[in-house]
């Protein structure tokens, strides 16, 4: 490590670590940074390299050359490795923290910011490796990784103009403004390949260039913001994380087509999404980036937010825009398509905020550079949020092409608690779930709609044994009937079907003839609806049954759950000869079902609710599930 | 009950102007507020934008943030993302059902606590999560169900 250094603090206060006390730590540091004095003004006192200032500004407080630091505390958005938040990092050396308490800052101050020391018990112990790491870089989850729509989440403090600008923020904005058409935006944009990120992948080049064409004007921007999927939450962290690329991005685009109105349709959920976004406008509109004649071109744009009403079908691009004008949120047919009359009836271009994170590095970095990245026909990256039974649970983004074997062992860390992989689900709802015999499947758009399912926004949950299969079908399902605007029979009722016969297969009511009986119906529902969500909704009923039967069967025929999830079908039992006595098991029990007795710990069946604690606490495998046949006596 | 005052409505409405386009907002706002659409709050709606009450209710029932019920004054957020749902989150729902004897969407006869399921708080590194009001659980398992929710008065089980 340098002495004397400009020192950055990096907090991570993404959604993850804010659950974590994220803002707390970075409080602390604030404070404890204040009082130790050494919050100087770090620009000054780097320049003038002299340590007198501060002696005099903190007299009392030991300062020399050796441990004089100047040290800038950031709070920012999600750095990825939620798993281990809140996570603290300390530039330039790139030191990386884990699981920060309040009660570590001052160590960490001590010892890493005046000695130059790091703090070995908070570094991050990478599961891949088995070893410790010392700098972020070095870690298996960050390794694999290339971040462009993510490239200042994380790295910046998101309320600060200045920081954006300090790495290349509206440079692509002067670029455009100054040196190029309309028309050579869209044809860069064209030969970057970028496809929407929002699930669908529709190029958008052509898209933007479908609306440019139109003569009919006014014309709207909007920006998708309401990420609709369970589980997912790309959008909100590049929202909150980095705004302004999403600003600089949609400014873009509406010159490429000639809008001179955009709106920002966010979940109103996303309160930090709104707030940082609310902020970032006022900014760009203070320094010219927005609103009349920006930076002088003669252009004129501006953006407004709407908050979203909760309602998945809302993600359907028809019925948001319902919504933007006040309307309840149904989807219509597009016959018409949006680029020809969206909004108001008049010509719109929508796509999703990573799509849009990812304009400006297209126009710094140039078509080629962005086509050089990922598959023949997916280019660039992904940014995926990998949750569920991994060890790294967190954002990521990798190249496209990518396997999934990789992103989950490697960059995830593998399946969490050491059991056993069973599938990865993709594309939320919409999605579908892919088996471990296709783990080397590459990612990217056109693969993973051949294997069933899609790339989606970009939700990844991964599955272990102790997940079944058919209740995550059931899950998806309860999730579109509540979500299904209702205004499409075969949507309407077909989902509401193959759910009912989903509830009785997990209920133990299953009959021979519904796994046919299931599929049948999917494809009706998937030929017949009228908007995405009902053309596929099946698909996760379908994928589970194409990868998984033999689960649907143990349901039916066996009355089993394998997994132990659908009550009806589980009875819990202990093992004797694996119990070890531990009584971990007794301990995470909430109706005092497990009893022990002379001959070790077993479990009351009259008392157990079947909310399997018992098995997942137990270390020693020692809680199973009874087969089929013994519970039908 | 306590007794509203609609007079807040007033304000929340004279920062629209009077367009179709910002209903979802002002109701967004109303609901925010009062905790729910109160039948008064729309009629002042109704008369500022000039739209038929039935328009009203069918914002109000298609999009979740509103409700035309009253909400307990603790709110059990549970979340039931896809996250969340693979780590037992229904558990948790059965348990606090358990307790307080009352399904999604109910408020407990009390006005007390009202359950409601969501669909994914950002914060699926900590799953099953639940939040009430703002306080924030991670990593909730059944048997702690009981115990977070004497915190705020509930049953001893
Ligand atoms: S946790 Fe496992 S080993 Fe320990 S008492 Fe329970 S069943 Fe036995
Ligand atoms: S399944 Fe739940 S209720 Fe039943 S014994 Fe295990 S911990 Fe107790
Ligand atoms: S699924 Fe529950 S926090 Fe994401």
């Amino acid at each position: 490590m340098n002495r004397n250094v400009k020192r950055t603090v990096l907090i991570c206060c993404g959604p993850g670590c804010l659950s974590n006390q994220g803002m707390d730590v970075y409080e602390e540091f604030k404070t404890k940074i204040l009082i130790s004095g050494l919050d100087v003004d770090l620009r000054s006192a780097v320049e003038t390299e002299n340590a007198c200032v501060t002696d005099t500004l903190h007299p009392g407080i030991k300062t020399d050359l050796e441990t004089m630091v100047s040290p800038a505390v950031k709070a920012t958005g999600c750095q990825g490795l939620c798993e281990m938040g809140p996570l603290v990092r300390i530039e330039p050396d790139s030191i990386f923290y884990t699981k920060v308490k309040v009660s570590d800052v001052t160590e960490i101050i001590e010892k890493t910011l005046m000695e130059n020391r790091v703090v070995e018990r908070l570094l991050y112990k990478d599961p891949v490796q088995g070893r410790k790491v010392r700098a972020r870089e070095e870690a298996e989850f960050y390794k694999s990784q290339l971040k462009v729509a993510l490239r200042n989440v994380g790295e910046i403090d998101p309320e600060s103009l200045d920081d954006y600008i300090e790495r290349d923020g509206y440079r692509a904005l002067k670029i455009v403004l100054s040196q190029k058409t309309s028309e050579d935006v869209l044809s860069e944009i064209e030969k970057s390949g970028l496809r929407g990120r929002g699930g669908a992948g529709f190029p958008t080049g052509r898209k933007w260039r479908q609306c440019a064409r139109t003569g009919n004007y006014p014309k709207y921007v909007i920006c998708n913001g309401d990420e609709g999927d369970p589980g997912a939450f790309m959008d909100r962290s590049i929202m909150e994380g980095d705004p302004h690329s999403v600003i600089e991005g949609m400014i873009i685009g509406a010159y490429a087509v000639g809008s001179h109105e955009g709106f920002m349709y966010i979940r109103d959920e996303y309160f930090l999404a709104i707030q940082n976004m609310t902020k970032a406008l006022e900014q760009a509109r203070r320094e010219g980036f927005l609103g009349k004649n920006i930076l002088g071109s003669g252009f004129d744009f501006d953006i407004q937010i709407v908050r979203g009403g909760g309602a998945f079908v809302c993600g359907e691009s028809t019925a948001l825009m319902a919504s933007i004008e006040g309307k309840v949120g149904e989807p219509r047919a597009k016959y018409i398509r949006s680029v020809e009359k969206g909004l108001w009836g008049k010509p719109t271009v929508l796509n999703n905020v990573e799509t849009w994170a990812n304009v400006p590095v297209i126009i710094n970095k140039g078509a080629d550079w962005f086509c050089s990245i990922g598959t023949e026909r997916s280019k660039g990256t992904k940014v995926f949020s990998l949750v569920g039974k991994v060890r790294n649970t967190g954002l990521i983004e990798v190249p496209m092409g990518v396997t999934l074997r990789r992103i989950i062992f490697d960059i995830g860390g593998g399946i969490a608690g050491g059991r056993k992989f069973k599938a990865v689900q993709t594309g939320g709802p919409s999605g579908g779930c892919i088996p471990e015999s296709l783990l080397d499947l590459k990612v990217d758009f056109d693969t993973l709609d051949e294997a069933g399912s899609m790339m989606g926004s970009g939700g990844m949950i991964v599955m272990d044994d102790r997940t079944c299969m058919v209740d995550v079908a059931r899950y998806y399902l309860n999730f579109l009937s509540e979500e299904s605007c209702g205004k499409c029979v075969p949507c309407r009722e077909g989902i509401r079907r193959m759910l009912e016969i989903l509830n009785d297969i997990c209920e133990g009511r299953g009959r021979q003839g519904d796994i046919e009986l299931l599929a049948e119906l999917g494809e009706t529902v998937r030929e017949a609806s009228l908007c995405g969500l009902g053309k596929t909704a099946p698909n996760p009923v379908l994928t589970t049954i194409k990868y998984f039967k033999d689960e649907y069967l143990a349901h039916i025929e066996d009355k089993t759950c394998p997994a132990g999830v659908c009550k009806n079908l589980t009875t819990y039992y202990i093992d004797k000869t694996l119990c070890k006595s531990c009584g971990l098991c007794k301990k995470n029990c909430p109706s005092e079902a497990i009893e022990e007795k002379l001959e070790g710990y077993f479990i009351n069946l009259l008392k157990c609710i079947k909310c399997g604690s018992c098995m997942n606490a137990c270390r020693f495998g020692a809680v199973k599930i009874l087969a089929g046949i013994m519970r039908k006596l | 009950m306590v007794l509203h005052d609609y007079t807040y409505t007033n304000t929340i409405l004279k920062k629209y102007p009077r367009e179709q386009r910002h209903l979802l907002a002002i109701l967004q706002d109303i609901q925010r507020h009062y905790n729910y659409l109160p039948r008064k709050s729309l009629d002042m709606v109704r008369d500022y934008l000039d739209i038929p009450l039935s328009k009203l209710y069918s914002m109000a029932t298609f999009y979740r943030a509103l409700s035309l019920k009253p909400k307990g004054e603790y709110v059990i957020k549970v979340c039931d993302g896809t996250a969340c749902h693979i780590k037992s989150s229904q558990s948790i729902i059965d348990e606090i059902r358990k307790v307080l004897n009352i399904d999604s969407g109910e408020t407990t006869g009390d006005g007390k606590f009202s359950l409601e399921t969501v669909n994914c708080l950002g914060s699926c590194a900590a799953s099953p999560v639940m939040v009430i009001n703002d306080k924030f659980y991670g990593k909730v398992i059944p048997s702690m169900v009981g115990g977070i929710l004497s915190e705020y008065g509930g049953p001893e089980n």
